[in-house]
């Protein structure tokens, strides 16, 4: 396998874009990256796209090469990934995979979601399908309802409180109103975190990421050609994709993830580092409770100390190991097929030391973990720079 | 398939108070994980009160192939109160 670097990033703003269709979405973030690059889009040889559900969402199928030939692909292979909230970090995976094989040597891997042009009700139907339908679907789970029963555990089993759940929505607005590109760019108190809409108890809308329009794309190219483009190049320096089961019924324990655990662990080993090496993390909080046991599989502090983690501050720009200097999914948005590829874009722009006001000090080696469903993918990527 | 299910205890719930679409008339209400011995775990509707970890649930009824459960104690008085 060759090293790999990633050369160009592009993102849209993450929002309710409602002047913006998923194609043009897409082909915006994957000419951004190109240029960003500083490639020709003729030297672009496979395209991956992370999408999780164009067809419920907007109506629309064979998205790979309708967003690729808006952004100027022509004749190359185009693919659609789809692994839940996972599509953009599995459609990642792939493309490092392509290029690291010695298949190709210059891959774009992006990610869409269009979500906004559906009613709540609808959207939550959709979503749901992440998880299993037959089961927890029929019985009315929706994808909260599955991390609200995940929350209820961990609370049960480790003491977690509805404070320290709040302290995730609070740390991750703060950051992400420093993001020109986040969704929501407020700052939330913790009264108002405990005092949200109940949406799926102990979950309050405050605990939940948002429902955005949005797309990301990003330029791999051999580490050793990296320098032909730019001085500006990042290191895959590890990256894993792991599964387990759909269900939550058919894990034995629901506080912690599989996949997550494997994932990171095959991702230290391939990068040569440990968690006590990580400067800052991107980490999939679609749920606040997402964020806490993420740490705790990533090895960041021990089983069940994901809360109090937080709640000290540890995980704050600042603190030990900042996690979602963007505003995480929480406060920067949730586009579903984009996240994975989104949080690679955050990274990159840290690790380059373009985050402005949300600057982390440290910034040579990132991690970034892209959840699907209630944990049956997880992708874990280590980025560095020397 | 629908045959009777045996008692089970809570390993985890929660009251869904967003439904998914086909849901939205029957909101709030309260699915659980219960712990069934010798069959594993099942995903199911809680019908009556509220439920908590660890509380034990019997079995009540399917519902469209979902099975339905019960608080324990709420079983017993109305078998006791139907006769």
């Amino acid at each position: 396998m060759r090293d790999v670097a990633i050369i160009g990033i592009g993102k849209t703003a993450f929002g309710a874009l409602v002047d913006r269709d998923l194609r043009s979405l897409g082909a915006v973030a994957v000419k951004e990256a190109i240029a960003d690059a500083q490639i020709a889009t003729s030297a672009v040889e496979a395209f991956y796209l992370g999408n999780f559900a164009g067809p419920s969402f907007v109506g629309q199928n064979h998205l790979a090469p309708y967003v690729a030939t808006a952004a100027g692909l022509k004749g190359v292979p185009c693919t659609r990934i789809e692994n839940a909230c996972a599509s953009g970090g599995s459609a990642f995976f792939h493309a490092w995979l392509s290029v690291a094989s010695g298949a190709y040597d210059t891959v774009v891997a992006g990610g869409v979601e269009k979500m906004t042009s559906q009613a709540t009700p609808r959207v939550t139907e959709i979503l749901s399908a992440a998880g299993d339908m037959a089961t927890e679907g029929a019985a009315g789970a929706t994808f909260p309802a599955l991390f609200a029963m995940i929350a209820r555990r961990h609370m049960y089993e480790y003491g977690t409180t509805r404070e320290q759940l709040a302290a995730v929505a609070v740390k991750n607005h703060a950051n992400g109103a420093m993001n020109p590109l986040a969704h929501m760019r407020k700052v939330i108190t913790l009264d108002q975190a405990l005092a949200g809409r109940p949406v799926s108890d102990p979950l309050t809308v405050y605990d939940c990421s948002l429902v955005s329009d949005g797309a990301a794309a990003v330029v791999l190219v051999p580490l050793s050609q990296a320098h032909r483009y730019t001085s500006r190049g990042v290191q895959i320096l590890g990256v894993s994709q792991a599964s387990d089961n759909v269900a939550l019924e058919e894990k034995p324990d629901i506080t912690t993830m599989p996949a997550l655990r494997q994932a990171a662990r095959q991702c230290y080993e391939m990068a040569g580092v440990r968690p006590v090496d990580i400067e800052l993390a991107e980490v999939h909080d679609c749920f606040t409770i997402a964020e806490i046991v993420a740490t705790e599989d990533l090895g960041f502090v021990n089983k069940g100390d994901g809360g109090p983690f937080v709640a000290a501050g540890c995980s704050a720009i600042g603190g030990r190991i900042p996690v979602n200097t963007s505003g995480g999914l929480k406060s920067k948005g949730h586009p579903v097929g984009a996240t994975g590829v989104g949080q690679i874009c955050d990274l990159v722009i840290q690790l380059r030391g373009d985050a402005g006001p949300r600057q982390v000090a440290r910034h040579r080696i990132g991690l970034a973990q892209n959840l699907g469903g209630s944990g049956a993918t997880c992708v874990v990527t280590i980025l560095g720079v020397s | 398939m629908n045959t009777s299910l045996p008692d089970g205890v809570v390993y985890t719930e929660t009251v869904v108070r967003t439904p998914p679409e086909k849901y939205v008339e029957e909101a709030p209400y309260q699915i659980a994980i219960v712990d069934l011995p010798g069959a594993g775990r099942k995903t199911v509707r809680i019908l009556g009160e509220y439920v908590t970890i660890g509380e034990s649930v019997s079995f009540d009824s399917y519902r469209d192939d979902v099975p339905c459960y019960r608080r324990s104690a709420d079983t017993k008085i109305s078998q006791i109160s139907n006769k």
